[in-house]
Order: C-alpha cells, then structure tokens, then sequence
C-alpha cells in the first residue's frame, strides 16, 4: 500500500506520509463494548481484507526484506503488538532512516514513484520520518527511529509527524473554510492538519479505488445534501450566536435543520425528517457542539457542519496510536470544553497500557500538535476543536452509539478481491472483459429471442392476483380467528392443528389452482379421493412419485427412477399413466443415459401429466358435487366473515 | 467464451479492436431489445392498479423483539412451524428461537464468524448455515451438545457463502456465493448436483420459484443483475438488468411469474417474467440508503424492503407507493422475511436483534 498513484493530485503526492502510512483494515469491525477492540476476520482463503502494513516501519528498517508492492500483506495484528520488524534492527532502522532521509525527502515531493520499486518506497517512509525528526528535537529523532523498529505502527505514526513539518498539507484542509461556514471575513488560515490528530491513513485511496469501496454510494448521495444545505440562501442558516461573555461560532439548530428537511425533501413527516437528519449526523456530517452522541433533536440545540476533510468518503481508517495522540492532546488543554468524557478517559488508560512502549512518542506528538493549537485563533479553535471531536465520534463512537463506519464484509470482500485478484471469480472474470461482454451479448440474444406479453396483460395478473389473494394477505384483511402476533392467542395455530373442521376460505382457495390444491394436505386428500372415483389416479400418483423422487437424496435416486419407470412408463407397466410417447421416448433416453439418469429425467413426462390433470381432472373436481359439498360443509361451520380493515371498502 | 486467451504477439491491437466490436455489439443489442420492449410497453402497472383501493393503513406494530445475538444479526429463517426463527449472526452463533414466546430454544456456536446465511428445511429437523468459512454446514435440531458434534459440512465455495435455501427437500441445499456462482448440493454426499455459473460478481441472494415443480431459482449479484435459472440445466432462462448497484436481495413475487429486488442504489424493483421487464420501481428521493432484504405478502400487494436507513420500508407494489414505515431497529436492518403462514413479518438487524412485526 505504498503505492502512490499517479494520478493523486499534487498534494497528496508531496506528502509522503500519507501515501506511506500504510495499515488499514478493509472492515473497522470493531463491535464488542470495547471500542479499541478491533476484530479482525480471518478469512479461510487467501482473499484477505486486512491490508495491513506495506513498506511502513519494515521498510526503512530492512528495505531488502520489507514488502512495499501494492500487494496486500495479510496481516492479522492491527495494534502493532510488534510484528513487524525485529527489535534488534533499532540501530540500523535509525541509519537507514538517516541515509534515506535525502533520496526519500525527493522522492517524496515527485507525484509518482514506481510502486514496484522497493527501495524508492522504503525511501518515502524513512524520509518522511527522518524529516519530521529535523523539523522537531533531537529526542524525537530517536523516538521516532525506535518506533520504526518496533512496529508497523510506527509508519503512520512517524508520518504523523512528518506533517508538522511538511505545510504543502494544508492544502488538504483548506476548503473546509468554506464549507464549515465561517464568517467569509476572516482571513483564510488554513488549519493545519498537524494540529488534529487525525492520521494520514488511507488517502491512497484518493486516487480511483475510493469510487469503489463500499458505502461510497450513499456518502456521496449524503454529501450532495450536504452541499445543498450549505447553499448560501437556499441552504440552513448558519450563524454565530453571542452567549455569555462568549460566542459560539458557525452553528444553526435542529429546528432549523429539520424544517429544512421538511421543506426540501419528499418526507413523510417529523419523524422521518429527524430520522434522516440524524443519519446525516451519525455519519458525521453534521454534529452537535457539544455532545458526543451523534443524533439530531428538533429543537433548539446548535449543530454544525464537519468540514469536507473529514467526510467519510475520504476512507479514513484512523488507528488507535493516532486516537492515543488526539486524546493525550486532549488531556494537555485546559479548557472545559475539551475535557476527556469517562468513556474517553477508559479509553486512554487502556491505550497507554496498550502502546506503553511508545508512549513517550505518543505524547510529544500530541505535545507538538497541542502548541500548534494553542498559536490559532479563538474561535477558528473552537471549530476546529469541535469537528476534531466529532470525526472520533464517528470512528471510535461513544459507547451505545452506532459505528457507521462498519463495513458489510461481503462488500469488503467483494471489493478487496476484484481489487487484489486473489478473490472470486466473479472477480475474474470482471478482469476479463471480453469474456464478460460475450455473456451479456449473449443474454440480451436470449432476451431478444423471447416471446414476451404485453405490460398490460402482465400488470392485469399481477392486480387479479391480489384480488384472488387479499383476503388471505393477514396485513391487509384481518384474519377469522384472531392474529397469534397481535393477541398472544395461539387459537388460529391450535384450530389449524387439530380441528378436523377446514375453514372455508382455505377451501376456497383449492379453486385458484391446482398447486393451490395439491399444497394443502387436505385438498391433495379430496382431490386423490376424487380421482379414484373416476379411475384416473395414476395421473396424480405418477406425479407425485416424480416429485417425491426428485427430493431424495443422491444414492437413493437410481432404484426410485427404475420403480418409476417400471410402475408408470415401461410397456407392461401395472399403472401406466397417460403420456404422449414423445414424453415417454425422452424419458426412456434419460432412464437409460449412459452417464446414468438424473432426478429431472422425468420432469417432461411429469409437467406432461400435470398440465392434463389441470386441464381435465381439476376443473371436473372443482365442478364435482363432491368440491361444492365441502365448500358448504365447512361454509355452513362459520360464523361470519369477519370485517375488513386495511384496505378501505 | 473460452476464447478469452489471445496469442501474446499482436494481441493487443486484436484485444482492443475485439473488445470495441463486442462493446458495441452489446450496445446495438441493448437499444434494439429496448425498442422491442418498448412496443409492448402499452400501460404502467401503476395505471391498471388505479381501480384498487389505496391502502390506508397497515395495523403492524412490534410485537416481539428477539435479544440475545452478541453483534449483528445476518440472516434468519422462520420454521414451517411458522412460529421458531432461526438466527445467524457475526458473533458466530446460530440460534433457535421460539420467537411467540422469545425464548432461545438452542444455541450454537460455529467455528467461524460471519455467519452470513441459515435455512431451515422444510421438514424443520435440520438447519443449514454458511458464511465466512465458505461452507453450507447443516445442523440437526436436537439437544445443543449433539447439534454440534452431528453437523456435517454438505458443500464448499472457494469465496463466502452469502446465502442457502433447502429446493422442497432435506437432502438438498442450494447456495449463493462470492465466488459468483450458485451451487446445488446433495446433503447426504456432499456430491455437488448441479453448479451455475454465469454472474460476473458476488451472488448476494437467491429465492426458489414458488411453482409446482420447484426446478427455477432466481439469484442476485454485484454485478447488478438477477438471473433466472433451471436447475436441470444449470443454465440461466431469464436475466434482468436496470439497477445501478449490487442487487442484495430478491424475491419471487408469491403468483411465481414476478420477482422483485433490492439494490445498494436504494431502489427496489419489480419485474414480470411474461414480460420479460422491469414493471415497477419502488424508490424516493429522501431514500438514500442501500436495500439489504425484500419480501412480499402472502397477496403479492406489499412488499416490506430493510434498509441501511435501519428502517422498514412497506411498498405498494402495484400502485407503487410507499405505504409506511416501520422505525424500531438502531441500526442497519439486514434481513426481513414474512412468515410462513404470513401473519408476520421478522426483521434481522446489526443492532443485534431480531424483532416480530404483525
């Protein structure tokens, strides 16, 4: 994952960190209680989603061993409990960050480095930290080597610093000016990114790969609502609102948002305007001041917009040592506002035990980033402050909270193997495009092939369908006997059971079709009966021997074929059944193929069979005294038809 | 098809000049079946459906809620007995649930997580389940100890299995997977009966055909369309395209001459068979959200669709019209399903729990 893209625009191009900082897991799964805790699955084949690190802190230890090609490693560990480079490396990872420094700080400002090149990588990283540790003091240098040597981890982390020292950066957070809805008179001072604790991670996958990573559609259709919200007039108000002795800059409130919603989209309702203002929020779009839960209230509560930076789109996959970092800086602002939560605070103690070992790093990077803080001015602070806060809601969301950055594994997977090629052959095939375009010309010739009817006469049986079947549809006509669901009255279930007696409008239903007939037990009963009385069972035993067989297991299916054929088919058949000899001759050749008959060898003969008794037999039943007497059996047994809600009559 | 390979030398003016005639051969097909369609395309089913009443309220209301999953709920499966539900779920347990009572009857833990799909077989003895670990395992319902030391592995994929279903028998199981084909596998053996090969991307879903025969299935894939398939053959009778994403979920409307889907492009549609197209889209503006699961009622008229929104959406299928929607889950809902006997519905959801609407 040190690849840098080509086409990544000149920024990312000269910060070299973020193209270097390598770990990221395909699926932030990170369910249990515990925040921290990130599960990573193990996946039976070699399609792995965990992309962990490239060429990171191997590479500027060991550039020979280290593995900076695009493809993935898969690596289980994600908390950097050393297992990347050997400890006893330090001395060596240190120079070699050292004699790197130079080629890796040029190579760094090119946009496009070869990817397959191990040395021009692992000269990007090592460079990157080793100028950081010239931009900061000497005791970082070593930190910084140290950390090289003990853990991947170390590659985003160095790059972290790399970025107080390298101010093309900023270009990254500049549009968030704007779009946070500033007071356009304040001069433009770019925050820098070195002052949020926010990782370089993931951003090579700026260029192309994020159009496909999943949730990508529906941030997208999030962000053009966004867009549209913050439209100068037509847009919420944003405003800076004076409190006392203080002001509280660019914020509207919940009222406001939802009446916006309201008023803008085709809601239903309140409900479904706050629902979908609080998705927005939830995905950290908008957020409110101060409260690390993520949701809207429709009232006068002050929200604020994130800053485009930040948007999920970007495909941020922060680590816990860069979480570590916002928090101890955190902990060294003085202010109120910017007090740890308990959840916040459990979640450093446990962090500090977790990167014990370098946590002396930890903490002057959230020392340095904290002074660069502190120069900006007040309220830009505050904003910033508050939208820092609010994209670690989003990833490391407050207990109870919903994680929105979870990613469906199946979509993870299905992107990470059409990306790695170790994937389906789904996969594979997308690779293949000839091969892919042959099928669909293929199909569409089926398709053209086709007799089809008319959307009329398609659409008259759909409607005709639920004219037959509304009286059955339990959430749309209320059933005779009171709903197990809605009553805890397990009545219906009970009658159903044991009653011999049959409700009348299950009779009724035998007479839409023949499957509804043979579907219910009792109507296949009647209907058997029937046919015996006009010597005609054959037909229905045949088919159902056909079926029976076709539900058998594979070992059993070779003896129930020949006792088919010998019962129904074969010329001295006891119970020969009534079938055109072109179905019987198919049924011969398939009986006696010489890769041995299959369960669908009877199938033409079977549907034969089938569609004379729907044309002939069922429609005499359903005619027969012997239907209509049971109909008005079970008819003259109910009470009465009980009363329709639902659909208005 | 198998012709893909070319000979090294010139094949990449060959590739390309091949590739651009197929693309536009593909092309021409395309806007010459939308002409073909287009002369039957004489009325909107929304314009037929005129004469039916709207539908102005749906008595459902939570009824149940099914708690004890440890993270998201995948899939589940009602009983034929129309009142268990099974439950798979990333934390790696399969639970059987007497969801009347919301008692966990019993609980098993699978080797893997991600169990992304489970199926009960129709005769309620046995379940089949499959996920992460690329296998269908089947599981018979006894006591909890013997459940796990009895459970035998039927079939395998080289990807995860995303779904199952039991074809009208126990000793079949047909399966879904990301290695983009389905599977039919005889459950005593292991013996693979019959593979379908034909989606050039992940199979997220498939439905039996609810006709007497039980010989056609429909699946739903990453590459954004649904296949009609024969079993006998192994081949594909029918395709639909028109969604702008991976389809993750379809459903044979209960007359079996219709299918309806739904999409990551947060729209759900419909599509008749004897007209061989799309007759219905089910989306709006103010739906942004991917849909995960669909399922009709038992008349064909409402179609409940679980969105990422964490919410339920009901569809009026034939006037296609949003009838309601059903807040409760807190997170993404990634199952829905109508009982059996169609007096409920059950949706599944990342918010750990499974819940009973009627």
């Amino acid at each position: 994952m040190v690849t840098m893209n080509s086409e990544a625009d000149k920024t990312q191009a000269t910060n070299a960190s973020s193209t270097a900082a390598p770990a990221k897991t395909d699926c932030t799964s990170s369910n249990s209680s515990d925040p921290l805790a990130v599960a990573i699955p193990e996946p039976q084949t070699a399609n792995a989603t965990t992309t962990a690190v490239g060429g990171g802190a191997g590479g500027g230890v060991a550039p020979g061993t280290a593995t900076p090609s695009p493809t993935p490693l898969p690596n289980g560990s994600n908390n950097g409990s050393g297992s990347a480079a050997s400890p006893t490396a330090t001395g060596t990872g240190a120079t070699a960050a050292g004699v790197a420094a130079a080629t890796g700080a040029t190579s760094a400002s090119q946009p496009a480095s070869n990817p397959t090149t191990a040395p021009t990588s692992t000269a990007t990283v090592a460079g990157a930290k080793t100028a950081a540790a010239t931009t900061t003091s000497s005791s970082s240098v070593t930190s910084s080597s140290t950390a090289a040597a003990g853990s991947k981890q170390s590659g985003s982390s160095g790059a972290l610093l790399t970025v107080s020292g390298n101010h093309h950066h900023h270009h990254h957070a500049h549009p968030q000016q704007s779009a946070a809805g500033q007071p356009a008179a304040q001069p433009p001072q770019p925050p820098t990114a070195s002052a949020l604790a926010v990782p370089s991670a993931s951003h090579h996958q700026r260029g192309g790969k994020n159009e496909d990573a999943p949730n990508i559609l529906v941030y997208k259709k999030m962000e053009a609502i966004i867009e549209k919200m913050q439209a100068e007039s037509t847009g919420v108000a944003v405003r800076t609102v004076k409190a006392f002795m203080s002001k509280v800059p660019s914020v509207f409130t919940g009222a406001d948002l939802v009446a916006w919603i309201l008023k803008n989209f085709d809601v239903e309702d309140v409900t479904e305007a706050l629902h979908f203002a609080h998705l927005l929020s939830s995905h950290g779009y908008i957020f409110p001041i101060d409260d690390h839960a993520l949701t809207v209230k429709n009232d006068g509560t002050f929200y604020r917009f994130q800053t485009p930076y930040f948007w999920p789109s970007n495909c941020w996959e922060p680590e816990n040592t860069d979480y570590a970092v916002y928090l101890c800086k955190r902990t060294m602002q003085n202010k109120t506002r910017l007090e740890l939560a308990d959840y916040e605070a459990e979640n450093l103690a446990k962090l500090q035990k977790m990167f014990s070992r370098k946590w002396e790093f930890i903490f002057m990077q959230a020392e340095s980033q904290s002074k660069v803080a502190k120069k900006r001015d007040k309220l830009e602070r505050k904003v910033l402050d508050s939208q820092e806060r609010a994209f670690w809601d989003v990833h490391r969301p407050m207990p109870g909270c919903v994680n929105t950055t979870e990613i469906d594994i199946k979509k993870a997977y299905r992107r990470g193997g059409s990306s790695h090629g170790t994937g389906s052959a789904g996969a594979s095939l997308a690779k293949n495009p000839v091969e892919q375009l042959t099928r669909i010309i293929a199909l569409r010739k089926q398709k053209l092939e086709r007799r089809t009817i008319k959307v009329s006469k398609a659409a008259e049986a759909l409607v005709a369908y639920y004219d037959q079947y509304n009286e059955f549809d339990y959430f749309i006509t209320s059933p005779e006997l009171p709903n197990p669901w809605q009553t805890d009255s397990t009545e219906m279930w009970d009658t159903e059971k044991n009653s011999k007696e049959v409700p009348v409008r299950r009779v009724k239903r035998w007479a839409f079709s023949l499957r509804e007939l043979l579907n219910d037990a009792i109507g296949r009963e009647q209907f058997t009966k029937f046919l015996e009385k006009e010597y005609s069972g054959e037909n229905l035993k045949f088919w159902e021997s056909v079926q029976e067989m076709k539900a058998l297991p594979q070992s059993e299916i070779k003896e129930a074929i020949q006792k088919i054929w010998q019962e129904f088919l074969a010329p001295e058949a006891p119970c020969p059944v009534n079938v055109d000899s072109k179905s019987v001759e198919l049924a011969r050749e398939a009986v006696n193929s010489p890769s041995g008959p299959n369960r669908w060898c009877f199938d033409v003969a079977a549907s034969h069979v089938y569609h004379l008794m729907k044309s002939d037999s069922y429609s005499r039943y359903l005619r027969s005294d012997m239907y209509k007497d049971y109909l008005n059996c079970s008819r003259k047994k109910i009470k009465s038809i009980p009363n329709l809600f639902g659909v208005k009559r | 098809m198998s012709e893909a390979a070319v000979p090294a030398s010139n094949a990449n003016a060959n590739a390309t000049e091949k590739m651009a005639s197929l693309v536009r051969e593909a092309e021409n097909l395309k806007t010459k079946l939308e002409e073909e369609r287009q002369k039957l395309n004489d009325v909107n089913l929304s314009n037929i459906a005129e004469r039916l009443e709207q539908i102005a309220y749906v008595n459902i209301k939570p009824r149940k809620v099914l708690k004890g999953h440890q993270a998201k709920v995948l899939c589940t499966d009602w009983s034929p007995d129309k009142r268990h539900i099974i439950s798979s779920s990333q934390d790696g347990r399969l639970i059987i649930w007497d969801a009347f009572t919301t008692n966990k009857e019993h609980a098993v833990t699978m080797p893997t997580t991600w169990i992304m799909a489970c199926a009960y077989a129709p005769s309620g003895n046995f379940v089949a389940c499959g996920g992460l670990d690329n296998k269908v395992t089947v599981y018979p319902i006894t006591s909890d100890e013997e459940m796990a030391a009895k459970k035998r592995t039927v079939g395998t994929h080289t990807s995860y299995m995303s779904c199952c279903i039991y074809p009208n028998s126990d000793q079949q199981i047909l399966t879904g997977s990301g290695d983009s084909t389905c599977a039919l596998w005889d459950v005593e053996s292991g013996q693979l009966l019959q593979s379908f090969h034909g989606h050039s991307g992940d199979v997220m879903a498939i439905d039996l055909a609810p006709n007497e025969t039980g010989n056609t299935f429909v699946s739903g894939s990453c590459d954004r369309m649904a296949f009609i398939w024969d079993m006998r053959s192994g081949h594909v009778v029918q395709s639909f395209e028109g969604h702008q994403s991976d389809v993750n979920s379809v459903k044979f409307h209960p007359c079996g001459d219709a299918i309806a889907t739904g999409s990551d492009d947060s729209s759900c549609r419909l599509y008749d068979m004897r007209a061989d197209r799309e007759v219905a889209v089910f989306a709006k503006e103010s739906i942004i959200f991917g849909v995960n699961s669909v399922d009709f009622s038992v008349s064909g008229r409402l179609l409940f669709a679980g969105y990422n929104d964490y919410t339920v959406n009901l569809w009026d299928t034939l006037k296609s019209e949003r009838v309601c929607l059903l807040y409760g889950h807190e997170n993404k809902v990634s199952c829905v399903q109508v009982s059996p006997d169609g007096t409920a519905l059950s949706t599944g959801s990342w918010d750990y729990t499974i819940r009973v609407w009627a």
